[in-house]
Formats: C-alpha cells, sequence, structure tokens
C-alpha cells in the first residue's frame, strides 16, 4: 500500500492545474454564452492531455489512469466543460478504440486522437434510451460490405466540434442487446444532421446535441469487434468513462471547497471571520472530508484498472458517491458565500451547476446503485 | 551553440513563510519547492531560441547547486525541454559558494551562453549570475529583458530607469535575465514529462567551496491589516475610526 504519488504524478497535477488556471479568465463568460473552448482546446491538445493515456506507439503520452484523474480533477476545480470535453474523448473514445479496435483502426485513429487533430464524441444515448441503453431505435443495417445508419441520439457532447463519432446502434432487433453494433463514423459523413445546441443549466461551454442520421452508408471495415459486440463495447467503455467522471466531480467540489475556505478566511460577519464562526467551520471540515473520501475511491478505481483488476463495482462507487458529494459539497460552498454565493462573480453557483450534471450522465446515481447492488448480490 | 541555464530552487510564491523559533532559519518543513520564476523563464526563452536556431544551438541544458531534494524540481525543468541537467550536491549556502560550485563543474564543457536570473525568490541575492561570469572570467550583461541572437551577434534590451538600452555581445557570456525575457514560462506537455524520465540528470561531488555571508536574523514583515470600506457619504465615520479606533489623528 502507498498513498504517495510519483514526481511524474505530481508533475502532471501541476501541469493540469497550470493550465486550469488560464481557463479561469474568461470561465463566466463562456458559460454565459455558451461559447465552446477552441482556443483552450487547442491548448489542451498541445500539452499533451488529449492523448494522455494512448500508448505512445500511437504517439500518447502513455500514462496510468491515475495521472488521468488527477488532471481532470484539477481542470474540474476551474471548468467542467473543458473536462467534459476531455473525459468523452480520452475515456470513452480513445480507451475504447485503442482497448477493442483492430490495428488497422487504431493506426487509422489513435495518431490524429492523441494529438487532438481528432476529436471523438461517443453516441449511445437516444430520445427514449437513456439510463436503459439496450432499447436501441438507431438502426444500423447490413448492406454486405457496409452499414446504414437511420435514428436519432440525443445529449451528445463534442457532437459539433468532433471528427469521430463512435456510434452505437441496433443491427439485429430481433437478438435484443445481443444485436447492437459499435460503428466508427466520420461526423461529416453525408445524411448527419445536428439539432440545434442544448441549452443547458451548467457546463454550458461545451457542446450539446441531438444527431440524426438519414441513410449515412458506414464502411464494414469501422465496426468495433464482432457483430453484436456493441453494447457489451459501450458498457465497457462506460465502466472506464465513469472514474473520469468521478474525478470530474471531486474536481468540482474541491474547486468550490477551495473558494469557500478562502472567502471564509476574509468576510467578517459580528466582528470575526465567518471561518471562526464554529458553524461555518464544522461545514468546511465535513466538506473536506468527503472531498477525501470521493478523492480515495477515485484513486482506488484507477488503481485497480491500471493494475489489471476488475474496477466495475469501484468505478460505480467512485461515481456516485463523488456526484452525490459535489451536489453536497457545492451547495455548502454557496451557503459558506451568502449573497455573493449567488451571483456569478464568484464561482460558486456555476460550480453548483456543474455538480448536478454528474449524477446524471455516463448512468444517474440510481444506475449505479443499480450496478453495485448487482454486483453484491450475485455473490451469495 | 551550447547553452547552460542555471536553476534556483525556490519556495512557491504563494508559501506562508514561517520562520524557526530562533528566527535564523526559515521553516521548510511544509514548503512546495518550484523552479524560480526568472529562471522558468530564462529557459523558456532558451528553447525558444533553440527551436528556431534551425539546429545552430545544439543543446539546452540546466545546472544546480542543492540536494537530492531538488531533483523534483530539475525533472521538471527537464519535462519544460532542457535536454539534460547537473546537480552540483551541496546544500546552497549563499551565492559565492554557489557560483564557485558552477564554475567548477562546468569549467571544461564550454557553455557559449549561460543564463542566470536576475534574483532568486527566496533569498532574492541578485549576485550570483556577477560572480559566476568573474569565477568563469566571462564577460556578463544584466537585467536583460530581452535576448534575439543575430549571426555570431546576441542583441540584449536592459531595463534602465525610465526605458532600456540595447547592448549587443558575443559569446561566451552570462546573461542575467528579469521579467520580459519571456511572455510566460511554458507549462511542460505529457510527452515532455514522459521524456523527462529518460534524460540525463548527472550528480557530481562538490568541492566544497566555503560560504562568505551568514545569515543572522530575519524578521517577518507586519501582517497586512484588513481594508475597512467607509461610504463616501460618510466623513464622519472616517475621523471618527481614525480618531478611536486607529488612534492616528
Ligand atoms: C449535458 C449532457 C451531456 C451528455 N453527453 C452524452 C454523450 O456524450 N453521449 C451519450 O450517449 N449520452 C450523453 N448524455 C446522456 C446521459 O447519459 C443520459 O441523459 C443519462 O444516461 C440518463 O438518461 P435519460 O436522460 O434518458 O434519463 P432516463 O433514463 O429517462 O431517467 C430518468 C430518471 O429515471 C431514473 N431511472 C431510470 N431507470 C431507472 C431504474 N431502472 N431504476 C431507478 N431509476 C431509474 C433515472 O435515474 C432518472 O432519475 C448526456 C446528457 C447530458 C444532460
Ligand atoms: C544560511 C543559509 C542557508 C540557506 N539554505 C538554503 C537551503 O536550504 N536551500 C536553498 O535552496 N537555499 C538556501 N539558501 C539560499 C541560497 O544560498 C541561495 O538561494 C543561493 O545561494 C543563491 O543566492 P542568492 O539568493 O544570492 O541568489 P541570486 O543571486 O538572487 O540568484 C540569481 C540567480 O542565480 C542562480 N542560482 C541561484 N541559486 C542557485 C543554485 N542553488 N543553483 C544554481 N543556480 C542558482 C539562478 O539562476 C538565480 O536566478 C541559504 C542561504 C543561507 C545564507
Amino acid at each position: 500500500m502507498n498513498f504517495d504519488y510519483t514526481e511524474e504524478q505530481l508533475m502532471i497535477k501541476q501541469a493540469a492545474r497550470d493550465f486550469a488556471r488560464k481557463l479561469e479568465a474568461d470561465v463566466i463568460e463562456r458559460d454565459r454564452t455558451a461559447t465552446y473552448p477552441t482556443a483552450h482546446v487547442k491548448e489542451m491538445a498541445e500539452l499533451g492531455f488529449l492523448g494522455m493515456m494512448i500508448d505512445p506507439k500511437y504517439g500518447g503520452g502513455g500514462m496510468d489512469s491515475l495521472s488521468y484523474t488527477l488532471a481532470i480533477e484539477e481542470i474540474s476545480k476551474i471548468d467542467s466543460s473543458v473536462a467534459v470535453i476531455m473525459s468523452v474523448h480520452n475515456s470513452l473514445v480513445s480507451y475504447g478504440l485503442e482497448k477493442y479496435g483492430t490495428e488497422e483502426q487504431r493506426q487509422k485513429y489513435l495518431p490524429r486522437m492523441a494529438t487532438g487533430e481528432h476529436i471523438g464524441a461517443f453516441l449511445l444515448s437516444e430520445p427514449e434510451a437513456g439510463s436503459d441503453a439496450t432499447s436501441q431505435k438507431t438502426l444500423a443495417e447490413d448492406k454486405g460490405d457496409h452499414y446504414v445508419l437511420n435514428g436519432t441520439k440525443n445529449w451528445i457532447t463534442s457532437a459539433d466540434h468532433s471528427s469521430v463519432y463512435i456510434v452505437i446502434a441496433q443491427t439485429h432487433p430481433e437478438k435484443k442487446h445481443h444485436g447492437i453494433n459499435a460503428l466508427i463514423v466520420d461526423r461529416h459523413s453525408p445524411g448527419i444532421t445536428l439539432g440545434a445546441h442544448e441549452d443547458k443549466m451548467g457546463m454550458r461551454s461545451s457542446d450539446t446535441h441531438s444527431v440524426m442520421f438519414t441513410d449515412v452508408k458506414v464502411p464494414k471495415e469501422n465496426r468495433l469487434g464482432e457483430d453484436g459486440f456493441g453494447f457489451a463495447f459501450a458498457m465497457k467503455a462506460l465502466e472506464a468513462g465513469r472514474i473520469g467522471i468521478a474525478a470530474q466531480a471531486t474536481g468540482i467540489a474541491a474547486g468550490a471547497y477551495e473558494r469557500a475556505l478562502q472567502y471564509s478566511r476574509e468576510r467578517k460577519a459580528f466582528g470575526r471571520l465567518i471561518s471562526e464562526h464554529q458553524a461555518i467551520a464544522f461545514k468546511l471540515a465535513e466538506m473536506y472530508l468527503k472531498i477525501e473520501n470521493a478523492r480515495n475511491l477515485v484513486h482506488k478505481a484507477a488503481w485497480l484498472k491500471d493494475t489489471n483488476k476488475p474496477y466495475s463495482l469501484a468505478g460505480s462507487m467512485a461515481k456516485l458517491y463523488a456526484a452525490d458529494i459535489a451536489m453536497e459539497v457545492t451547495t455548502e460552498a454557496v451557503q459558506i458565500h451568502g449573497g455573493y454565493g449567488y451571483v456569478k462573480e464568484y464561482h460558486v453557483e456555476r460550480l453548483m451547476r456543474e455538480a448536478k450534471l454528474t449524477q446524471i450522465y455516463e448512468g444517474t446515481s440510481e444506475i449505479q446503485k443499480i450496478v453495485i447492488s448487482r454486483s453484491l448480490l450475485k455473490h451469495k | 551553440m551550447k547553452i547552460l541555464v542555471c536553476i534556483s530552487n525556490v519556495p512557491d510564491t504563494t508559501t506562508r513563510i514561517k520562520l524557526s523559533g530562533d528566527q535564523n532559519a526559515i521553516d521548510l518543513s511544509s514548503v512546495q519547492w518550484i523552479i524560480n520564476p526568472w529562471d522558468e523563464l530564462a529557459l523558456t526563452r532558451a528553447l525558444e531560441l533553440k527551436e528556431a536556431s534551425g539546429g545552430s544551438i545544439s543543446s539546452v541544458s540546466i545546472i544546480h547547486v542543492g540536494n537530492a531534494g531538488s531533483d523534483a524540481t530539475l525533472r521538471k525543468a527537464l519535462a519544460i525541454g532542457a535536454d539534460d541537467a547537473i546537480r552540483v550536491d551541496a546544500a546552497p549556502t549563499d551565492a559565492y559558494a554557489v557560483a564557485h560550485e558552477i564554475a567548477e563543474a562546468i569549467k571544461d564543457k564550454n557553455y557559449d551562453m549561460i543564463l542566470c536570473g536576475i534574483e532568486s525568490s527566496d533569498y532574492n541575492g541578485s549576485a550570483m549570475g556577477g560572480m559566476l561570469a568573474e569565477f568563469l572570467n566571462m564577460e556578463s550583461v544584466s537585467s536583460v529583458s530581452k535576448l534575439e541572437i543575430e549571426g555570431d551577434e546576441l542583441k540584449l534590451n536592459r531595463e534602465i530607469a525610465g526605458g532600456f538600452e540595447v547592448v549587443s555581445a558575443t559569446a561566451p557570456v552570462v546573461v542575467i535575465v528579469q521579467k520580459g525575457i519571456a511572455l510566460e514560462p511554458r507549462i511542460p506537455s505529457m510527452r515532455g514529462i514522459m521524456m523527462a524520465r529518460k534524460k540525463p540528470l548527472e550528480v557530481v561531488a562538490a568541492t566544497g567551496a566555503e560560504a562568505l555571508t551568514e545569515f543572522v536574523h530575519y524578521t517577518p514583515p507586519q501582517p497586512k491589516a484588513a481594508c475597512k470600506m467607509i461610504d463616501a457619504d460618510n466623513p464622519a465615520e472616517l475621523v471618527n475610526l481614525l480618531h478611536n479606533e486607529a488612534k492616528i489623528i
């Protein structure tokens, strides 16, 4: 057992922190205007955050999941819109391609995903298939040497600013979820249209759209895995992705806590700093403890993944706990700020809005409880 | 051309400094160490020059006098892009000793340009670079805020009162740099961090150069008092506070 970060992990954490400081300058404005962080994503790519876990032989950084969670946490302390773009690209799309793609598929996509020239999007959710991802209505008809895609995907992060889609679609409806496939689709293929940019509560600087497919031709060689592997693929990718979202939620909580701590040392009420009122000091103690617990769950899940042990249960626990405490901690951070917490200038109201999403995407908190309880009950 | 950048390892600039009980040393127990900000800018400029040189600058090396606790800082400098590092294994006791150790460690290495920061952000001695140039019998230019290479000539801007002067120099030379030398320090890339592990960090024995100075006593500055805002239409309140609280009128 060892709780020390390596010299390298500390350097990655610091690099992410330094990068995140630059996000702060326009984070409020981008949130207000729902503007995509184009320049920041470019810098994130140059710094290698978009390929940090990809094998160096495809041009990536070859770093472990623990390093990745450290980077996501630091960035999420300031700006979760940027963190979610990074998270979907890394832990759903790049990870999925590297782990389950053929050598040809890896060679074709990973080098440009590692440099950020290609940004990835993951298209699973549908208007009527969110938590219940088995009931996919999007069809991928088998036409011999290619598939033809028809249907609608909903809530797709980076739908407009990405170039590589991984689309989950049904090929053999009679086989239910065993008939589902995962296809690599060029975002600019004829027949793809986007719905309007969703007007979201938080993470407003990331782009989220519905995506319509009308007779979109996809070559057979773009299928990931065997025929019918798509649902299992999506679940595997989400298992990995959840560690990243758990790290994001931890970062949101930690960012709100850091601001609340600082504020409590500056603001006076009744002749004392508010941190000297025990009611506020105790809030800080509880916030810190929750964050530390969440971080430990995240690190354990990442460590299990890095040491090739089963991590599905640990990842779900980390995601559930971190998302729930992110909501609690950000709410308390607003409370500690009083009226100032309710206006945009102090950031904590935005962090609170961002926290809410971590309880919803990549498996809602309710779905995590299903995963956790099933995992407990399947053993006698 | 070979460039050497001298790196000082200093407490993070946001550190709350605490003194030891007898006030003649600083309590370093919970300090986060960073590359001295001027040195980080010097390194950034050296790397920019190397990248733009089309191969005529063959390497950017770093040197540090300090113990093994500084290695993380040196690895970061390697991750930012330095090619190799030398650490002279001795506690840095004063600028004279540091300059002496560096001069001894590099005397046969033929660096063409040596960059130092104008001061270390911890002890603010502003002495090392000039001393090093003397030990090496090299020219030195201080307070440099801009550094360009034109053929065999260096063009340097020196900050002076009310403006700057442009100086030209030729290698070998010690250039002592300050703010402006590079726009902002580089953040190490993931690839840089990965490569840093494989770059050479040579530890050389110290010659045991003696310090000429000794710190006798430190005094921390008065803590900053909180700022009180008084409404512009309420001069009576201001007078009252100055009289009864601040007791200065
Ligand atoms: C901003 C944003 C970005 C997103 N990005 C992506 C993306 O990039 N790619 C992608 O594929 N998807 C994405 N999603 C979709 C997201 O994953 C889904 O919204 C989520 O899985 C929930 O699905 P749903 O919205 O259909 O809710 P529903 O599944 O309809 O759930 C509604 C409520 O019912 C609960 N519930 C459902 N089933 C059960 C059950 N069996 N037991 C108990 N409670 C249950 C849920 O927990 C929830 O509280 C994104 C969503 C948002 C909001
Ligand atoms: C009693 C005493 C104890 C000290 N203990 C420590 C200690 O434990 N740890 C510690 O780090 N410092 C310690 N110092 C401070 C240390 O001596 C100075 O940081 C260093 O010697 C340079 O002195 P300066 O402040 O005059 O540097 P300056 O002249 O202000 O530095 C200018 C430039 O010189 C270069 N430079 C400075 N120091 C070094 C170095 N060590 N290696 C390579 N290049 C350098 C850098 O480029 C820097 O920008 C101690 C000093 C004293 C007197």
